[in-house]
């Protein structure tokens, strides 16, 4: 049995197939069930989300399955297979087990180590599970691959650094302040960006915030949703002794905060460092105002710079990941060639015929007495008691060979008679329990705002 | 090989395991190493702690009297005064930092003679130990303050000038840094203080006099001035971050040179044995 890939992603296709192409996460049951009547196909699960629809399969003929699912795509989706093929990539084997491993652990997202592709896989797995399209195979390939995903998140900072401009923001200000907690912010004008940030300071721990606004009702209404306090405009500067953090947003053609104000400020507040988030274009606050010691401004386009530096140190994370992947990749692989059923007959013959040997050697050597013929004799029975235990588990293991429920046998005499090398079973139970509790949150398929 | 040498050398083998350790955890950022790192960095400290004891038993007193021992007793209080900071700060780049400064204080310390000090009738006194304890612990905690004051300046260059090298990601936030600085400041003064205060007063019991203005104490009273500055600029004037971090620098450079520089251009009461048998 073999494990394949068929899809396409981001990398590979525009947008307007993308979209064609993918399946509603309501109706998952049908497309399901088509593909395992698919005669090459044993099991299944289909990962579809706004960057990537791919569908992964375990077949003994890996060759038609993958003529069968492309078929399959362009027929379910109603697209010429012409239009639909050269947007296509398909892997076997090996380079499938590489491509899931990849795509769990994001490194193969559109912006690398984005954390919602491991949730849409879980879904993905919770429906092919709910509708019963997976077997031994594919259930231990998708939990392998979580606990990888989960290995390179936490053995690698490939998630660490922000990569929008509000978390970055956010970043920053740790990096200052170390806690945000008891921290106080200040919004100036309300931009819609300098209301994202403010939310992501308020869920980070920041916990007072002042609103201004040239027009009061304004700042009134924007300080309710953040239970924060509005602040009249003609003299916002007279409270910024108690801010840590601004950030400025108005439409005001001119700087709002002058050099000289905040030099006075700094001085009021003992040095106590302040943040500026300048996001307003014309700009807000007076870039010397940088100059000034402990006050640190930072505007729309150094915030775009501190991004380009943090994608950067992901990459870096990412050949860290890759080198843990294709490790694991080798080890799954192996575990899924025991599942051969020749090899499997092989090793349980010779386990037994070494448990022979060795019982028939210590008993004889009790024994000296005994002739050739009796010796003979023992050898004979001993044998024949082992051929004759193991007739039948071969047998069946010979005649399932074209059937999912093959894989289960062989795995099990594997076990059971400890013939398997060490499996990728550890984690099965946590990443369960996780899927549970995470899945159906985490990976709503959501499309990007037109 | 002695007992107490065969110690030194294992100290110092763990204390390079450790920043091996601490290097592939901060530069490679394999974080979950740093607790590794701490665990055989404490180790080390054990038997460095075992290597003073059987020094003190072999020769008999305070094994401060010459330079080897003193650099191992500096490197002792140093790691014994980082690991207690990194009980609360959990600081990696401190302990990177840390660690090959105390490994090179053993080298060298391992370079020079092992052989016992002469009895120095004026050693013998209950002041003696007490006395250099205390400098030595004020010693370790401004360097650490030194340290803390780098990195500082690093961040806080790469906050204000918006360029970002693999540093920023590695150094913890300005804020703890200045917090560590204030707090190896208002641990590191009074020990620093009291060393003066007992060293008078040993003085005086040995020579009958409290203050000679020897080299050593007139460099260690203007570095003890300028600590003493930036502990009121920090308390009464608001001096924090960049400033305190400076002056922590400048002030260590006073201190490297009256606890080394000194001894080693000039001769007097508190120079080391080692460098009189130097020149």
């Amino acid at each position: 049995m073999n494990i394949l890939v068929v899809g396409l992603s981001h990398k590979t296709a525009p947008v307007h197939i993308r979209e064609r192409v993918a399946f509603a996460p309501t109706a998952m049951q049908e497309p399901l069930h088509q593909l395992l009547t698919l005669p090459s196909i044993a099991e299944t699960v289909v990962v579809s989300t706004c960057n990537r629809v791919e569908i992964y399969a375990t077949s003994r003929d890996t060759e038609s399955a993958v003529a069968q699912i492309r078929r399959f795509l362009a027929e379910f989706h109603n697209i010429e297979p012409d239009e639909l093929n050269p947007h296509l990539y398909d892997y076997t084997g090996g380079e499938a087990i590489h491509h899931l491993f990849r795509v769990a652990s994001s490194l193969d997202s559109m912006i690398v180590g984005e954390p919602q592709i491991l949730g849409q896989i879980k879904t993905a797995y919770g429906y092919a599970t709910e509708f019963k399209t997976v077997g031994l195979i594919l259930n231990r390939f998708l939990h392998k691959a979580f606990s990888v995903a989960k290995r390179v998140r936490t053995e690698t900072e490939i998630a660490s650094n922000a990569v929008s401009v509000s978390f970055a923001a956010v970043e920053l200000a740790r990096k200052i302040f170390g806690q945000l907690e008891n921290k106080t912010v200040m919004l100036i004008g309300a931009g819609e960006m300098c209301e994202l940030a403010a939310r992501h300071f308020v869920n980070n721990g920041v916990t007072n915030v002042l609103v201004t606004n040239r027009t009061f009702a304004r700042a009134e209404k924007l300080a309710l949703e953040f239970s924060g306090r509005p602040v009249l405009f003609e003299n916002f500067a007279d409270h910024l002794d108690q801010v840590d953090i601004v950030l400025a947003s108005t439409g005001a053609p001119d700087f709002v905060l002058e050099h000289a104000t905040l030099e006075a400020v700094i001085k009021k507040r003992r040095n106590r460092p302040m943040f500026l988030i300048d996001i307003a274009v014309p700009r807000d606050i007076d870039p010397r105002i940088n100059d000034i010691d402990n006050i640190y401004l930072y505007d729309v386009d150094d915030l775009q710079e501190v991004i380009q530096a943090n994608m950067k140190e992901r990459q870096k994370e990412a050949k860290k990941a890759e080198i843990l992947v294709l490790a694991e990749v080798d080890q799954f692989h192996q575990w899924l060639g025991t599942l051969d059923v020749v090899p499997t007959i092989v090793a349980l013959r010779s386990k037994f015929e070494q448990i022979r040997k060795d019982e028939v050697a210590k008993t004889l050597s009790r024994f000296e007495a005994l002739g050739t013929k009796e010796r003979k004799a023992i050898e004979a029975m001993t044998s024949a008691i082992i051929n004759k235990a193991l007739h039948h588990p071969v047998t069946v293991l010979k005649q399932c060979s074209d059937d999912t429920s093959c894989d289960v046998y062989v795995d099990a005499v594997r076990t059971l008679f400890d013939l398997a090398p060490p499996e990728p079973v550890a984690d099965q139970k946590a990443s369960l329990e996780e899927f549970n509790d995470q899945a159906i949150k985490e990976s709503q398929v959501q499309w990007p705002k037109k | 090989m002695s007992v107490n040498i065969m110690l030194y050398k294992i100290t110092l083998v763990v204390y390079i395991a450790a920043t091996i350790l601490f290097l592939i955890d901060v530069l490679l950022r394999r974080t979950s190493l740093g607790n590794y790192a701490r665990g055989t960095l404490l180790i080390g400290l054990l038997v460095h702690t075992a290597t003073l004891a059987t020094r003190y038993a072999e020769v008999g007193q305070t094994p401060v009297a010459n330079l080897h021992e003193a650099l191992s007793f500096f490197a002792w209080m140093l790691i014994g005064s980082y690991l207690l900071i990194d009980l609360r700060y959990r600081l990696d780049s401190l302990g990177v930092m840390v660690c090959p400064l105390a490994v090179i204080m053993l080298l060298a310390g391992g370079v020079i003679f092992y052989e016992v000090p002469h009895q120095n009738p004026m050693l013998d006194s209950w002041w003696f130990p007490v006395h250099v304890t205390l400098a030595f612990a004020g010693y370790a905690v401004f360097t650490l303050a030194f340290l803390v004051g780098i990195m500082y300046l690093l961040q806080e260059r790469m906050l204000k000038t918006k360029s970002f090298s693999g540093l920023y990601y590695r150094l913890p936030s300005l804020d703890i840094l200045d917090i560590i600085n204030y707090r190896c400041l208002s641990f590191g003064f009074p020990l620093m203080t009291m060393a003066i205060i007992t060293g008078a007063v040993w003085a005086n019991q040995a020579w009958g006099g409290y203050w000679r203005w020897d080299p050593k104490e007139t460099s260690a009273l203007v570095t003890w001035f300028l600590y003493a500055a930036l502990l009121h600029g920090r308390l009464n004037v608001g001096w924090r971050g960049r400033r305190a971090a400076i002056v922590a620098i400048i002030g260590f450079i006073f201190l490297i040179f009256s606890l080394f520089g000194v001894n080693l251009m000039l001769s007097d009461e508190h120079s080391f044995d080692a460098f009189k048998s130097l020149r």
